[in-house]
């Protein structure tokens, strides 16, 4: 029996069961017309995929990595939902793993996201408080993968909180969170870098009224965020560089 | 939805664009635009479909939105009917040299089932959906635009065609 067109592109697409493609092969057989055209639609989609399967292992262009991020950038502190945060740093996480220009910039984004979630958080603003600082270390450098040090920033007039694990690129992401008297919070964000990193100096972004100063310290990215005159966030920046480097 | 999960599809976006709109610039514009639709959009997703089909889906209505704003275009604006009759044992008069020329003669929307069934390997179910038509219509486009293309390439073999593709 003649196939239809139908069963006719379902064998050229391969979606046939055994029995219907025997019977459509036992078909094209004696009708060289058909098998011709069967032939030749075959042969589009193998020429289809030549021709374009290629595209699938150029380097994405950086304009549709970051498609979303401009945009984003400017709601950072008032992003403070669950939905914008894990969006985000999923997002920016990407830029970092393949991206070296932007990586820096994505790390101190994620980093101001992470403080605009967490710190106005009353209830549960940490997941291990500061009274069990030295499992909250430990645990925090196990699964970041480094050995993490909290500062302390008594002298500087905050107190440490706590800590939280956050995802990030390519692992676990630490996020160790201080107050003030007045219950201002500043965060200090560390992340492990994938590959060899330069130490960088100091580098300053604003998120909205989140204010960041991150750097690069061996295999550790740093990112201290709080919503703090400029001056003031270096003041506390540096005490924390020079504590983790004496 | 983490927009990191669109960001996985990106290749195959941009395979199919470049398919479906020829250049890579104007391709790159069509996966540029349906990127940001979808992150738009994102919460129309429903979480547990199939998320190639909803950003095809989305591609499918900027291509359209594009091909509107571009009627002056003939080779956009092509109607089927339009078409110079093609004679199949006539070859010295094909003009048609490789695959991507005679892509881009074809009605868009034959182009774009032909692209999402042979290329991107979607079911006529999944086309059906992405293109927001009936199956039947979908296996239509796809009959008559396989035959379309077949009949345009006889002559200009598509092998070495191929070549010229880098």
């Amino acid at each position: 029996m003649k196939p239809s067109d139908n069963e006719l592109h379902a064998y050229v697409d391969d979606r046939l069961d055994p029995e219907s493609r025997r019977a459509v092969e036992a078909h094209l057989a004696q009708a060289p017309e058909d098998a011709a055209r069967v032939a030749a639609y075959r042969e589009q989609n193998a020429a289809l995929h030549a021709a374009f399967d290629p595209v699938l292992d150029e380097p994405v262009p950086d304009r549709l990595r970051h498609v979303g991020a401009t945009r984003r950038a400017g709601r950072v502190a008032v992003a403070a939902g669950w939905l914008a945060l894990g969006a985000a740093i999923g997002w920016f996480a990407n830029a970092f793993l393949t991206d070296r220009p932007h990586a820096l910039v994505s790390f101190s984004r994620q980093a101001a996201l992470a403080h605009a979630v967490y710190s106005p958080e009353v209830r549960h603003p940490v997941e291990v408080g500061a009274a069990e600082q030295e499992h909250l270390v430990n645990w925090l450098s196990k699964r970041v993968g480094a050995k993490l040090r909290a500062p302390v920033l008594t002298a500087e007039g905050s107190e440490l909180v706590g800590g939280r694990l956050l995802p990030g690129e390519g692992g676990a992401v630490a996020q160790f969170m201080y107050q003030d008297g007045k219950g201002k919070r500043l965060t200090l964000y560390v992340s492990r870098l994938a590959g060899k990193q330069r130490d960088t100096a100091f580098r300053f972004s604003q998120e909205d009224k989140v204010s960041v100063f991150y750097w690069i310290d061996g295999t550790l990215g740093y990112a201290l965020s709080g919503e703090l005159p400029k001056a003031d966030l270096l003041g506390v920046a540096t005490a924390v560089y020079k504590q983790i480097n004496p | 939805m983490n927009p990191e999960r669109i960001a996985e599809h990106i290749p195959r976006l941009r395979r199919y664009a470049r398919a479906l709109a020829g250049d890579q610039h104007a391709a790159d514009d069509l996966v540029q635009d349906t990127l940001e639709r979808a992150i738009n959009k994102r919460h129309l997703w429903r979480p547990g479909s199939d998320l190639r089909a909803w950003l095809f889906a989305i591609m499918h209505n900027v291509f359209v939105n594009q091909l509107r704003s571009r009627q002056a275009h003939p080779e956009d604006a092509l109607d089927e009917d339009a078409l110079p009759a093609v004679a199949p044992t006539d070859g010295a008069q094909l003009e048609i040299r490789d695959l991507q020329s005679a892509l881009a003669l074809l009605p868009p929307e034959q182009r774009e089932v032909i692209l999402l069934v042979g290329l991107e390997q979607l079911t006529y179910a999944e086309a059906s959906h992405a293109l927001g038509i009936p199956i039947g219509t979908v296996m239509s486009r796809l009959f008559r635009g396989r035959e379309r293309l077949r009949l345009l390439v006889i002559g200009a073999p598509l092998v070495p065609a191929l070549k010229i593709v880098r």
